[in-house]
């Protein structure tokens, strides 16, 4: 059997894999915080409330209404971020003069109510989502067996990530975003409607949770709790790679997922806290973060 | 530290008129306070009395941090929750006394104050959020992987033991007055630390960070001295709490916990003195009712959360001293 660093070659790419996986979530996530810090100015901590929801949409729409995954894949964002929209343009907007940190509990509160609706009705057990029958099996790469779902969630939320990046650094919608998040005083004297602008990317970033959460769905178990604990290590993600850029944030996601994937290989006790030792050395090297540009 | 004491000085008579009124009236609200809780497990079920005391101490202890330095920490329950299993290993394994216990329950909270806060104050505002809740589910996991904590078990069974040797308080009454005199001992420091010199550089630090470093205050080292002290009055709430209910588990170090000491604190009224103290008196009465029904507490937190922060962010007393009544009585509020 071949050998790497002394740890059978299919185990080390098999941890390897689930790092990707992993990272490609911590991507998805932390590039929704990054956006809708950027323009928002709050951190949304009921991102993952959200992650879960997509999860939980997608499953009910297929025990209810026979929705296959693929148009669960579409539509479960799309519910989320109505859900979003609606939400910032009734409360959260009503936050923005005030200091960012209530921002941050107001939506620790919405994360707590939903978490808490769903463990009401659905337990805190997870249910399985089986993964759609196109995408079951598993391909032999020669070195490994490349499960297809897994081989399908990185391929896509790479191409999930950098569209939005498409969307933001390429597009004219994207560049009345960036200019907004400089200065939207000045933007909205232009005759660029920024509160809506506000709304829209609150529902973005609602929307690509809710997309990596039927992304997760097949891969772990739908449940209540998904939410909660992935949150706070894309908090760690984001603090390492500063919320200043959105290359960052994807980079950022990405190689953390791995590193905690590689972890488990060579020291798995430590495999749940690598991303938090590493949050605390980038502090000490480097306050702003990898990609952070202010302090 | 001259110019900061120097501006709390030099208020104008009226000013000084109407805090004299507003002292009277603290003086009288204390005497009151203090009647009601040494009487009070006469009415009241004792332990639920000790945990409210507990969880007031420990929003306090939270309160000095957010109310009077302006940090959000994410990661109380570290220092609650530590401290909780450090009171407890003692007292049970090593068979110390429960005053020696609780002692070393607030050096260790201390010592991992020192350290999250050493991270922390690189950072401002949501990022120390953010860091203090990565840190403290660091150390989440660590409780759960450590031996000494018995996982998932806990550590349960503690001893109370006797209380400098001498006085069990295994006995419901002698317990009740020994967490009172903690919770005191402990209002008695904050009250102390905030009207210090260096309480009063940390209100600056709140109003103005720039100013405060421009007048050649090290912001870093006042900082990492608040959460030191935050920390270790969190502790000193948590190792109580250990001794009054016998065990100490995850759901002390759990993030849920420092949730729940933010919303106390907001519910009461940031950078109050007393304000954190209703605030935690309202969380436990909720969870104590709700607690056999069916219902999940968290739904009813979270929507509690959202409500304070739209309306009412200046907590329950911060709208008393507010209010008309709480400004004839001569109280002031800033927010």
């Amino acid at each position: 059997m071949t050998m790497i660093f002394g740890i059978p070659l299919q185990a080390f790419m098999g941890q390897l894999l689930i790092g990707l996986i992993n990272g490609s979530f911590y991507a998805l996530l932390s590039l929704g915080l990054a956006v809708i810090f950027g323009l928002l100015r709050v951190i949304n901590f009921a991102h993952g409330a959200q992650y879960m929801l997509g999860a939980f949409v997608a499953m009910l729409m297929l025990q209810y209404f026979g929705i296959n995954y693929w148009f669960a894949l579409i539509l479960a964002p799309i519910v989320v971020g109505l859900f979003g929209a609606v939400i910032e343009r009734l409360l959260l907007s009503r936050l923005y003069k005030l200091d960012h940190l209530y921002g941050l509990l107001f939506t620790f509160g919405l994360a707590l109510t939903i978490e808490g609706t769903f463990r009401y009705l659905y337990g805190s057990s997870g249910q399985p989502y089986a993964p759609p029958p196109a995408l079951t099996g598993a391909t032999n790469l020669g070195f490994m067996f490349l499960p297809n779902y897994r081989g399908w969630v990185v391929v896509v939320s790479l191409i999930a990530c950098i569209g939005t990046w498409l969307l933001i650094e390429k597009t004219k919608l994207g560049a009345y975003l960036r200019a907004a998040t400089e200065n939207p005083t000045l933007v909205q004297a232009f005759g660029v409607n920024v509160p809506m602008l506000l709304t829209l990317t609150y529902a973005l970033g609602a929307g690509l949770a809710a997309f990596a959460g039927v992304l997760a769905a097949p891969v772990y178990q739908v449940s209540p709790l998904m939410g909660s604990n992935i949150i706070i290590v894309v908090f760690a993600v984001v603090v390492v790679g500063g919320m200043g850029s959105i290359m960052g944030a994807i980079v950022t996601g990405y190689m953390l997922g791995i590193a905690e994937g590689l972890t488990k290989v060579f020291y798995p006790e430590a495999s749940n806290i690598v991303i938090f030792v590493i949050m605390a050395i980038v502090l000490l090297i480097r306050p702003a973060g990898l990609f952070g540009r202010d302090a | 530290m001259s110019h900061v004491v120097h501006s709390t000085t030099t208020t104008n008579t009226a000013r000084t008129e109407r805090s004299a009124t507003a002292s009277k009236a603290y003086a009288a609200f204390l005497g009151i306070g203090l009647v009601l809780l040494i009487v009070a497990p006469m009415f009241f079920y004792p332990i639920f009395l000790m945990k409210l005391l507990c969880f007031a101490l420990f929003a306090c202890a939270f309160n000095l941090l957010l109310g009077y330095t302006g940090l959000l920490s994410f990661g109380h329950a570290t220092f609650f929750g530590g401290a909780a299993y450090f009171t407890a290993h003692v007292t049970k394994e090593w068979g110390v006394t429960p005053e020696i216990g609780i002692l070393i329950g607030v050096a260790g909270a201390a010592a991992l104050g020192l350290v999250m806060g050493f991270f922390a104050i690189r950072r401002q505002g949501i990022y120390f959020a953010m860091i203090t809740l990565a840190l403290s589910q660091m150390f989440f996991f660590f409780c759960l992987q450590a031996s000494f904590t018995h996982g998932e078990d806990g550590i349960q069974s503690v001893p109370r033991g006797h209380l400098f040797g001498l006085i069990d308080l295994a006995d419901t009454t002698s317990m009740y007055y020994f967490v009172l005199a903690v919770f005191l001992i402990g209002m008695i420091v904050i009250w102390r630390f905030i009207n210090s010199p260096f309480g009063m550089i940390l209100k600056s630090i709140r109003e103005n960070e720039q100013r405060a470093i421009s007048l050649g205050y090290s912001v870093a080292r006042y900082k990492l001295g608040a959460f030191v002290m935050s920390a270790a009055l969190a502790g000193m709430a948590g190792g109580t709490k250990a001794l009054v209910f016998q065990f100490a588990t995850l759901t002390d170090v759990g993030w849920q916990m420092s949730g729940e000491v933010i919303l106390m604190t907001l519910l009461g009224g940031i950078g109050t003195l007393i304000g954190p103290i209703f605030g935690a008196g309202l969380v436990v009465t909720l969870q104590n009712y709700l607690a056999t029904s069916q219902f999940p507490v968290t739904i009813i937190t979270g929507l509690v959360f959202m409500v304070c922060v739209l309306l009412f962010r200046r907590g329950i007393i911060g709208e008393f001293y507010a209010s008309r009544l709480g400004r004839k009585l001569g109280f002031e509020h800033r927010r």
